[in-house]
């Protein structure tokens, strides 16, 4: 495999990584939803991102030809060669970290897949026109959401408020670009990340705005998801979502 | 949050066009805004539908069980107020 497949290989194991970690996530608010409507809804973006991570996962499983499959990809790989970013592994929190996280995610990715769209790579350029409507509406809900409990009640402002402060340096590794990804960038495969900052900050400056909420302090900065450096939230991720192909190899449904 | 503050909505879902908005169920939502967003996820999540109404339960007036002799009888004796003599021609799908 030369360097460019295998930088292509990284960067769909990568974004699968995204995928499944978050959609993991969301999906444990299955049956701890705040009220019905919103426990279903929340359920539903879960599934979307883990559709995603299937796409992904499916297509790095057919570029590195070996024989694994995505579920493979997903349930027989451990933390270190995880390389989804930080953000996406962090536990749920409260309602608001939950919302807050989805917000910070829903914009970075109507940015990234609009670029990805153009990739020259006719998969993920299919994968993105497939995503980006998913995300469309994602943000539709999480800026909902975030002005709500931004501009609603004195708890529900501190708690949002809080989330994004405790957030915000989780965001800084959404706009670096690792030296791999830098090939398939010059490829036109790849987004360059680095260039969708300013729309993002803007957007989320909007909000924030609109939802009575402070821009939180870049004075801290937190990455290594792209390398497989990750907090300790992952490990106990992954042992539940992995847990049954770990203790019965192969079983099936 | 209590749920017991949201208010109920009626959410009405048009399966495909040339039909009516049929009643579907309802919901908890706060405004009609997020209501609209959860009747996609409670109801539209498998292409039930091409078009959503979403309206606040309390602004439907609703008939009263009891006066449904009075207020409802069909006057089944009277035949000449039912169009079921017309031959509908086989175009007209739904009527």
């Amino acid at each position: 495999m030369d360097s460019q497949n295998k930088a292509l290989l990284n960067y769909c194991i990568s974004l699968g990584d995204d995928s499944l970690t978050l959609g993991h996530r969301l999906s444990e608010w299955c049956s701890n939803g705040p009220f019905l409507e919103e426990d279903l809804a929340l359920t539903n973006v879960a599934l979307d991102f883990i559709g995603r991570a299937r796409m992904f996962y499916g297509y790095a499983a057919e570029i590195e030809g070996k024989g694994r499959s995505e579920d493979d990809l997903a349930y027989l790989r451990d933390c270190r060669e995880y390389r989804n970013f930080l953000i996406n592994e962090l536990p749920n929190g409260d309602f608001a970290f939950t919302m807050s996280r989805q917000l910070m995610v829903d914009i970075f990715d109507m940015g990234f897949f609009e670029a990805l769209m153009q990739s020259s790579d006719t998969r993920l350029s299919a994968i993105a026109a497939k995503a980006i409507k998913e995300s469309r509406y994602h943000l539709r809900r999480s800026q909902d959401w975030i002005i709500r409990l931004g501009d609603g009640t004195t708890e529900s402002h501190e708690r949002t408020q809080r989330a994004f402060n405790e957030l915000w340096g989780y965001t800084a590794e959404l706009f670096e670009a690792p030296k791999e990804e830098q090939q398939l960038i010059d490829a036109g495969i790849a987004v360059d990340r680095v260039a969708l900052k300013a729309t993002w900050m803007s957007a989320m400056r909007a909000i924030l705005k609109q939802a009575t909420l402070e821009l939180p302090a870049q004075d801290w900065a937190i990455g290594g998801g792209r390398e497989g450096q990750h907090t300790e939230h992952l490990g106990f991720l992954l042992a539940e979502l992995q847990f049954l192909q770990r203790a019965y190899p192969g079983q099936q449904w | 949050m209590n749920q017991q503050n949201l208010p109920l909505f009626e959410i009405f879902v048009r399966s495909k066009r040339g039909l009516d908005h049929r009643h579907v169920g309802s919901l908890h939502a706060e405004d009609p805004v997020q209501a609209m967003d959860y009747a996609r996820d409670v109801y539209l999540r498998r292409s039930e539908g091409i078009s959503v109404w979403v309206v606040r339960s309390s602004d439907i007036t609703a008939s009263q069980e009891s006066d449904v002799e009075s207020f409802l009888d069909p006057m089944d004796d009277k035949p000449y107020r039912h169009a079921t003599h017309y031959k509908l021609p086989k175009e007209v799908d739904n009527m």
